[in-house]
């Protein structure tokens, strides 16, 4: 604003010479304060309309040392955070900085340490659960330092801690599963080792039986494999920025080219100019391709599948995929995602389901710190609703760098 | 913070209030805490029948009765004192009825530990199995409420307030199972009852999730969440 005066008091110097050729005195004086005006003024507005932007970019030289470290880190003074590195901003929020520490880390355990500190010198790390994702486990060390300062460092202990869960989980869930279709495998293979299947036509249907339990064993086999592939990454939040409307018609044109009979019920609605989103191309792909196969399954024949992607609430897009089939009774919705979960067992295994397809989808959206929501009316249909994070501007800028991870 | 330049006694008051203000919000997240982790730790105790840990969410929950009372004071303290105006005055009463909807969340956890004895699991009940995941619904509503007061983030506190709806829709349902269940197998009545209130309780704590979500936007926007679209009303 100011600056705009100092520029206009100079124009005014400049057309005075101009047009009326006034005396060089009255010109001069005017010419100097206009740039005089400027140069007070110019350093200075340009310093304000930096700083108040964000308490944020921090003073390089104080900082360095704890900004070059990868671990999160705070230093916080009395009980105030007074500086975080770029690692404990990302995990917190750098809207901690300048907060009381226990808006940072709520866990009592942690309270109780930080706010006994002078009295205990060194201690044991203590274990936090719950920060950045429920199943993330962080070790905490504090230093003290001088001053009543004291230096919270955060160690990631995620991935091992999750590693001995996972194991038992898949080896409970798959047993059972994967007996089933077996049963069944070795009992016609007896069968027709009998002389009583004889007959060629009752043959070739304990054949086909066999057929299809082997390939249902198969098709759970793989949902099992990448189900734990997609669980062994859940801690690393898929980076690459992928387009979601071009991946949504590539596998939309995928499933019309199938020889599926309910292939050409598929539709597809894309809003224009979505930003791109951060995550893992083939993961997405698999997450529509299972969506979309449940919509094609349990939806009515001849009733249209239509895949939406458009903006959603705050800094997310929503990819959703709707049916117009018998809808979903709402006691069964909150257990969907389960492993194995199913609302009609019989139903289910007859169209070829393994019960893990909604589990999968439940993963992929989490390991893209996403929100998977499922809306379902009796008798009308069933949307699902995915939202997915925004990839970071800086990827969103340069959209060539897509394509398949 | 409301700044206004010149005079140095302002300046000074300002700053006190600014202090307080930290002080506040760091009790209401240290509550806030200790009452995500007596639901945790009241569900865990329950799964694996661990009366000992389930005696401590029961002990533990007089430190978020105390902090309530500290955070009371605080509050009335600098209503008193400093007469906050606009959001200044709208952060301080938010946390004040936060504290109090905390205490509450806590009262159902400590509710849960002690039921966690009556509860012998040796009858092999459904619900059982399901609860913990009905609380960590439950639990991650809270968490995230506690995230989105922390950042003073409205949108990030109308998602919460948009995921009660599923935690009464898993209510229900286990309130259906629990009954069939209970007509077919009397002689459990007394401990399914236990589960169905552990259900309530937890059913509860979303509600008031979504009470801290509505103050978290108050005092960010100054005007009252919209009202939302909401299933129909968990019995």
């Amino acid at each position: 604003m100011l600056r705009a005066i100092a520029v206009a008091v100079l124009a005014i110097g400049i057309i005075l010479v101009a047009l009326v050729e006034a005396p060089i005195p009255a010109v001069a004086l005017t010419a100097v304060t206009g740039v005089t005006i400027l140069l007070l003024l110019w350093p200075r507005s340009s310093r304000d309309s930096v700083a108040p932007s964000a308490p944020e970019p921090p003073m390089a030289d104080a900082r360095a040392p704890i900004e070059a470290i990868s671990d999160p880190l705070l230093i916080v003074a009395g009980s105030r955070v007074e500086q975080a590195n770029a690692a404990a901003r990302k995990l917190f929020g750098a809207h901690v900085v300048g907060e009381d520490v226990r808006v940072a880390i709520r866990h009592p355990a942690a309270t109780d340490r930080l706010a006994a500190r002078q009295a205990t010198a060194d201690q044991e790390p203590i274990e936090l659960a719950g920060i950045g994702g429920r199943d993330n486990r962080w070790q905490m060390h504090v230093a003290d330092l001088a001053g009543d300062r004291a230096l919270v460092h955060l160690v990631d202990r995620s991935e091992g801690h999750a590693a001995e869960r996972m194991r038992v989980d898949f080896v409970a869930n798959a047993s059972h599963e994967l007996r089933t279709p077996l049963a069944a495998i070795l009992g016609y293979v007896e069968t027709l080792d009998d002389d009583a299947a004889a007959e060629a036509g009752t043959r070739k249907r304990f054949l086909r039986i066999i057929r299809d339990e082997a390939w249902r064993m198969q098709r759970l086999v793989e949902d099992l494999m990448s189900l734990s592939r997609i669980e062994a990454e859940k801690f690393r939040a898929p980076e690459t920025a992928v387009d979601l409307a071009g991946l949504a018609k590539e596998v939309h044109a995928t499933i019309r080219d199938a020889a599926d009979p309910r292939s050409c019920d598929v539709a597809i609605a894309i809003d224009e100019g979505l930003p791109l989103v951060a995550g893992d191309r083939a993961q997405l792909s698999q997450l529509l391709h299972n969506l979309v196969g449940n919509a094609m399954k349990y939806g009515r024949p001849g009733t249209p599948v239509t895949i939406r992607a458009s903006r959603g609430p705050g800094a997310m897009v929503r990819l959703s995929v709707e049916d117009q089939g018998d809808g979903i009774a709402p006691e069964h919705l909150p257990r969907l995602t389960e492993r194995f979960y199913r609302v009609a067992p019989s139903r289910s295994r007859s169209l070829g389901g393994t019960g893990l397809g909604l589990a999968i989808v439940k993963h992929i959206v989490e390991r893209h710190r996403g929100r998977l929501d499922i809306r379902s009316t009796p008798g009308e249909g069933t949307i699902v609703n995915a939202l997915l994070p925004i990839a970071p501007l800086s990827s969103n800028r340069n959209a060539t760098v897509t394509g398949p991870a | 913070m409301t700044i206004s330049k010149g005079v140095t006694v302002t300046e000074h008051i300002l700053r006190a209030f600014d202090e307080e203000i930290v002080e506040l919000r760091g009790l209401i997240s240290e509550m806030g805490g200790r009452a995500e982790s007596a639901i945790d730790r009241a569900i865990d105790a329950l799964s694996r029948r661990d009366s000992g840990l389930a005696a401590s969410v029961v002990a533990d929950d007089k430190r978020i009765d105390e902090l309530e009372v500290a955070i009371e004071r605080l509050a009335v303290q600098m209503m008193t004192l400093r007469a906050p105006m606009a959001d200044d005055l709208r952060e301080t009463v938010a946390a004040l009825k936060i504290a109090g909807v905390i205490e509450r969340i806590g009262d159902y956890a400590k509710n849960i530990a002690k039921r966690v004895p009556q509860i012998s699991g040796s009858s092999k009940i459904e619900a059982l199995s399901v609860l913990p995941a009905m609380a960590q619904l439950a639990g991650d509503m809270l968490h995230d409420v506690l995230d989105a007061f922390a950042a003073r983030d409205w949108e990030a506190a109308m998602e919460v307030a948009d995921r009660d709806r599923a935690v009464d829709d898993f209510y229900n349902s286990i309130f259906r199972t629990l009954l069939t269940f209970m007509m077919e197998n009397p002689a459990t009545i007394g401990e399914a009852t236990h589960l169905l209130f552990i259900a309530k309780n937890l059913e509860r704590i979303g509600d008031h999730a979504t009470n801290v979500a509505e103050m978290v936007y108050f005092a960010a926007r100054g005007e009252y969440m919209p009202e939302r679209e909401r299933g129909h009303d968990a019995l």
